[in-house]
Protein backbone atom coordinates (compact mmCIF):
# COMPACT_ATOMS: atom_id res chain seq x y z
CA UNK A 1 0.00 0.00 0.00
CA UNK A 2 1.37 3.47 -0.97
CA UNK A 3 0.75 6.54 1.03
CA UNK A 4 -1.71 7.54 -1.17
CA UNK A 5 -3.28 4.70 -0.46
CA UNK A 6 -3.13 5.31 3.44
CA UNK A 7 -4.14 8.50 2.97
CA UNK A 8 -7.23 7.81 0.45
CA UNK A 9 -8.02 4.64 3.41
CA UNK A 10 -8.06 7.47 6.09
CA UNK A 11 -9.87 10.21 4.33
CA UNK A 12 -12.64 7.47 3.78
CA UNK A 13 -12.97 6.45 7.96
CA UNK A 14 -12.83 10.41 8.90
CA UNK A 15 -15.71 11.41 6.60
CA UNK A 16 -18.01 9.11 8.37
CA UNK A 17 -17.85 10.78 11.55
CA UNK A 18 -17.72 14.42 9.67
CA UNK A 19 -20.37 16.61 11.71
CA UNK A 20 -23.24 17.56 9.34
CA UNK A 21 -21.39 20.65 8.53
CA UNK A 22 -18.17 19.72 7.82
CA UNK A 23 -17.86 18.35 4.48
CA UNK A 24 -15.56 16.12 3.32
CA UNK A 25 -13.78 18.67 0.93
CA UNK A 26 -12.75 19.96 3.97
CA UNK A 27 -10.13 17.23 4.88
CA UNK A 28 -6.80 17.80 4.17
CA UNK A 29 -3.20 16.07 5.36
CA UNK A 30 -3.05 19.78 7.35
CA UNK A 31 -6.40 19.31 9.22
CA UNK A 32 -6.91 19.10 12.71
CA UNK A 33 -9.27 16.42 13.61
CA UNK A 34 -10.76 17.79 16.78
CA UNK A 35 -10.40 21.55 15.94
CA UNK A 36 -10.77 22.03 12.52
CA UNK A 37 -12.74 19.03 11.47
CA UNK A 38 -15.36 19.15 14.70
CA UNK A 39 -14.93 15.54 15.36
CA UNK A 40 -15.80 15.35 18.87
CA UNK A 41 -13.69 12.27 21.26
CA UNK A 42 -16.44 9.98 20.94
CA UNK A 43 -15.99 9.65 17.36
CA UNK A 44 -12.28 9.86 17.51
CA UNK A 45 -12.31 6.91 19.16
CA UNK A 46 -14.65 5.32 16.34
CA UNK A 47 -11.70 6.07 13.68
CA UNK A 48 -8.93 4.80 15.87
CA UNK A 49 -11.06 2.07 16.15
CA UNK A 50 -11.99 1.83 12.33
CA UNK A 51 -8.43 2.58 11.33
CA UNK A 52 -7.26 -0.46 13.70
CA UNK A 53 -9.51 -2.81 11.47
CA UNK A 54 -8.26 -0.94 7.92
CA UNK A 55 -4.70 -1.25 8.41
CA UNK A 56 -4.59 -4.62 10.96
CA UNK A 57 -2.66 -2.47 13.59
CA UNK A 58 -3.03 -1.86 17.38
CA UNK A 59 -3.25 1.88 18.40
CA UNK A 60 -2.45 2.52 22.16
CA UNK A 61 -3.45 5.66 24.41
CA UNK A 62 -0.07 7.81 23.62
CA UNK A 63 -0.85 6.99 20.22
CA UNK A 64 -4.32 8.71 20.56
CA UNK A 65 -3.13 11.58 22.01
CA UNK A 66 -0.42 12.39 19.39
CA UNK A 67 -3.01 12.21 16.87
CA UNK A 68 -3.73 15.56 16.23
CA UNK A 69 -4.43 16.23 12.73
CA UNK A 70 -4.34 13.78 9.74
CA UNK A 71 -0.81 13.97 8.74
CA UNK A 72 0.08 12.64 12.72
CA UNK A 73 -2.44 10.29 11.52
CA UNK A 74 -0.77 9.24 8.86
CA UNK A 75 2.67 9.16 10.86
CA UNK A 76 1.46 6.88 13.67
CA UNK A 77 -0.39 4.33 10.81
CA UNK A 78 2.67 4.10 8.70
CA UNK A 79 5.14 3.59 11.91
CA UNK A 80 2.71 0.66 13.49
CA UNK A 81 2.98 -0.91 9.93
CA UNK A 82 6.41 -0.77 9.93
CA UNK A 83 7.18 -1.79 13.07
CA UNK A 84 4.74 -5.40 11.52
CA UNK B 1 -15.71 -3.77 44.65
CA UNK B 2 -19.12 -4.89 45.62
CA UNK B 3 -21.91 -4.00 43.99
CA UNK B 4 -23.34 -1.72 46.94
CA UNK B 5 -19.74 0.18 46.29
CA UNK B 6 -20.40 0.55 42.78
CA UNK B 7 -24.07 2.16 43.28
CA UNK B 8 -22.11 4.75 45.97
CA UNK B 9 -19.74 5.59 43.33
CA UNK B 10 -22.65 6.27 40.39
CA UNK B 11 -22.49 10.64 40.51
CA UNK B 12 -26.20 10.62 40.77
CA UNK B 13 -28.65 10.85 43.70
CA UNK B 14 -32.45 11.49 44.12
CA UNK B 15 -34.82 12.38 41.69
CA UNK B 16 -32.39 11.26 39.61
CA UNK B 17 -30.80 8.13 40.60
CA UNK B 18 -32.34 4.89 38.07
CA UNK B 19 -30.83 1.99 39.99
CA UNK B 20 -31.87 0.28 42.56
CA UNK B 21 -29.89 -2.68 42.73
CA UNK B 22 -26.80 -4.33 40.92
CA UNK B 23 -27.74 -8.14 40.17
CA UNK B 24 -24.43 -9.23 38.21
CA UNK B 25 -21.48 -7.43 36.92
CA UNK B 26 -18.12 -8.50 35.17
CA UNK B 27 -15.62 -7.58 32.46
CA UNK B 28 -18.46 -8.06 29.57
CA UNK B 29 -21.38 -6.69 31.35
CA UNK B 30 -24.07 -5.38 33.48
CA UNK B 31 -27.74 -6.31 35.24
CA UNK B 32 -29.78 -4.16 37.53
CA UNK B 33 -33.36 -3.67 38.68
CA UNK B 34 -35.31 -0.24 39.43
CA UNK B 35 -38.24 0.32 40.02
CA UNK B 36 -40.22 3.89 38.76
CA UNK B 37 -41.56 6.03 41.66
CA UNK B 38 -45.13 6.65 40.82
CA UNK B 39 -44.11 9.83 42.86
CA UNK B 40 -41.65 11.20 40.65
CA UNK B 41 -42.31 14.73 38.87
CA UNK B 42 -42.36 13.31 34.90
CA UNK B 43 -45.47 11.34 35.71
CA UNK B 44 -47.28 14.74 35.98
CA UNK B 45 -46.72 15.75 32.70
CA UNK B 46 -46.30 12.68 30.86
CA UNK B 47 -49.06 12.34 30.00
CA UNK B 48 -51.55 14.59 31.31
CA UNK B 49 -53.68 12.63 33.68
CA UNK B 50 -52.11 9.07 31.85
CA UNK B 51 -48.94 8.72 33.48
CA UNK B 52 -46.03 7.01 31.35
CA UNK B 53 -42.32 6.96 31.69
CA UNK B 54 -40.82 8.78 29.14
CA UNK B 55 -38.39 6.95 26.78
CA UNK B 56 -35.67 9.41 27.72
CA UNK B 57 -36.00 8.32 31.37
CA UNK B 58 -36.00 4.80 30.09
CA UNK B 59 -32.74 5.46 28.01
CA UNK B 60 -31.64 6.93 31.22
CA UNK B 61 -31.96 4.05 33.59
CA UNK B 62 -30.62 1.88 30.79
CA UNK B 63 -27.07 4.39 30.52
CA UNK B 64 -27.25 4.49 34.50
CA UNK B 65 -27.27 0.41 35.04
CA UNK B 66 -25.57 -0.75 31.62
CA UNK B 67 -22.82 1.95 30.93
CA UNK B 68 -22.19 3.97 33.88
CA UNK B 69 -22.06 0.84 36.91
CA UNK B 70 -20.09 -0.98 34.23
CA UNK B 71 -18.09 1.86 33.00
CA UNK B 72 -17.20 2.28 36.85
CA UNK B 73 -16.53 -1.43 37.77
CA UNK B 74 -14.17 -1.73 34.99
CA UNK B 75 -12.14 2.06 35.48
CA UNK B 76 -11.77 0.42 39.06
CA UNK B 77 -10.20 -3.25 37.63
CA UNK B 78 -8.40 -1.36 35.38
CA UNK B 79 -6.68 1.33 37.34
CA UNK B 80 -4.79 0.74 40.30
CA UNK B 81 -6.09 3.62 42.26
CA UNK B 82 -9.35 5.09 41.42
CA UNK B 83 -9.96 8.75 42.68
CA UNK B 84 -13.21 9.68 44.05
CA UNK B 85 -14.89 11.11 40.65
CA UNK B 86 -15.46 9.40 37.79
CA UNK B 87 -15.65 12.16 34.81
CA UNK B 88 -19.01 10.81 32.56
CA UNK B 89 -20.66 11.70 29.03
CA UNK B 90 -23.27 10.29 27.35
CA UNK B 91 -22.08 10.47 23.75
CA UNK B 92 -24.33 8.61 22.03
CA UNK B 93 -27.54 6.38 22.11
CA UNK B 94 -30.01 4.98 19.78
CA UNK B 95 -33.09 3.29 20.94
CA UNK B 96 -36.27 1.19 20.14
CA UNK B 97 -39.17 1.70 22.57
CA UNK B 98 -41.38 -1.48 22.38
CA UNK B 99 -43.75 -1.90 25.64
CA UNK B 100 -44.88 1.09 27.99
CA UNK B 101 -43.72 1.42 31.10
CA UNK B 102 -46.40 2.58 33.84
CA UNK B 103 -45.21 3.87 37.91
CA UNK B 104 -44.53 1.55 40.01
CA UNK B 105 -43.14 -0.69 37.84
CA UNK B 106 -39.96 -3.18 38.09
CA UNK B 107 -37.81 -3.13 35.20
CA UNK B 108 -34.35 -5.34 34.68
CA UNK B 109 -31.77 -3.80 32.99
CA UNK B 110 -28.69 -5.57 30.99
CA UNK B 111 -25.73 -4.34 28.89
CA UNK B 112 -23.00 -6.30 26.75
CA UNK B 113 -19.97 -4.45 26.49
CA UNK B 114 -18.77 -3.77 23.05
CA UNK B 115 -15.55 -2.00 23.57
CA UNK B 116 -14.02 0.03 26.14
CA UNK B 117 -11.24 1.78 24.60
CA UNK B 118 -9.57 5.37 25.05
CA UNK B 119 -12.41 6.19 27.79
CA UNK B 120 -15.08 5.28 25.71
CA UNK B 121 -17.62 2.55 26.60
CA UNK B 122 -20.38 0.75 23.80
CA UNK B 123 -22.93 -1.18 25.18
CA UNK B 124 -25.95 -2.78 23.71
CA UNK B 125 -28.50 -2.79 26.17
CA UNK B 126 -31.62 -4.35 27.09
CA UNK B 127 -34.72 -3.91 29.50
CA UNK B 128 -37.64 -6.04 30.17
CA UNK B 129 -40.41 -5.77 32.14
CA UNK B 130 -41.25 -7.68 35.24
CA UNK B 131 -43.34 -9.71 33.00
CA UNK B 132 -40.02 -10.82 31.07
CA UNK B 133 -41.33 -8.59 28.24
CA UNK B 134 -38.38 -6.45 26.52
CA UNK B 135 -39.51 -2.96 27.20
CA UNK B 136 -36.67 -1.29 24.99
CA UNK B 137 -33.69 -2.42 23.29
CA UNK B 138 -30.62 -0.14 21.82
CA UNK B 139 -26.68 1.15 22.00
CA UNK B 140 -25.26 3.87 24.33
CA UNK B 141 -22.08 5.12 24.41
CA UNK B 142 -20.06 6.97 27.04
CA UNK B 143 -16.93 8.94 28.27
CA UNK B 144 -15.93 7.62 31.09
CA UNK B 145 -12.45 8.94 32.57
CA UNK B 146 -11.54 8.60 36.30
CA UNK B 147 -9.80 11.21 37.99
CA UNK B 148 -6.90 10.24 39.22
CA UNK B 149 -5.73 11.80 42.76
CA UNK B 150 -8.97 12.94 43.73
Amino acid sequence: MTGTEHYQKLHDIIKIYLPEDVSAEHISEESHLINELNINSANLVDIVLDVEDAFDIRLENEDMDQMETVKDALRIIDSKLSDK
Amino acid sequence: MNYKEIIQKLPYTKPFLFVDELLHIDENGAEGSYTFDANSDFYKGHFKDNPVTPGVILTECCAQIGVVALGIYLLNNEEVTMGENVQIGLSSSEMEFLVPVFPNEKVVVSSEKEYFRFHKLKCKIKMHNSEGKLVCKGTISGMLKSNKNG
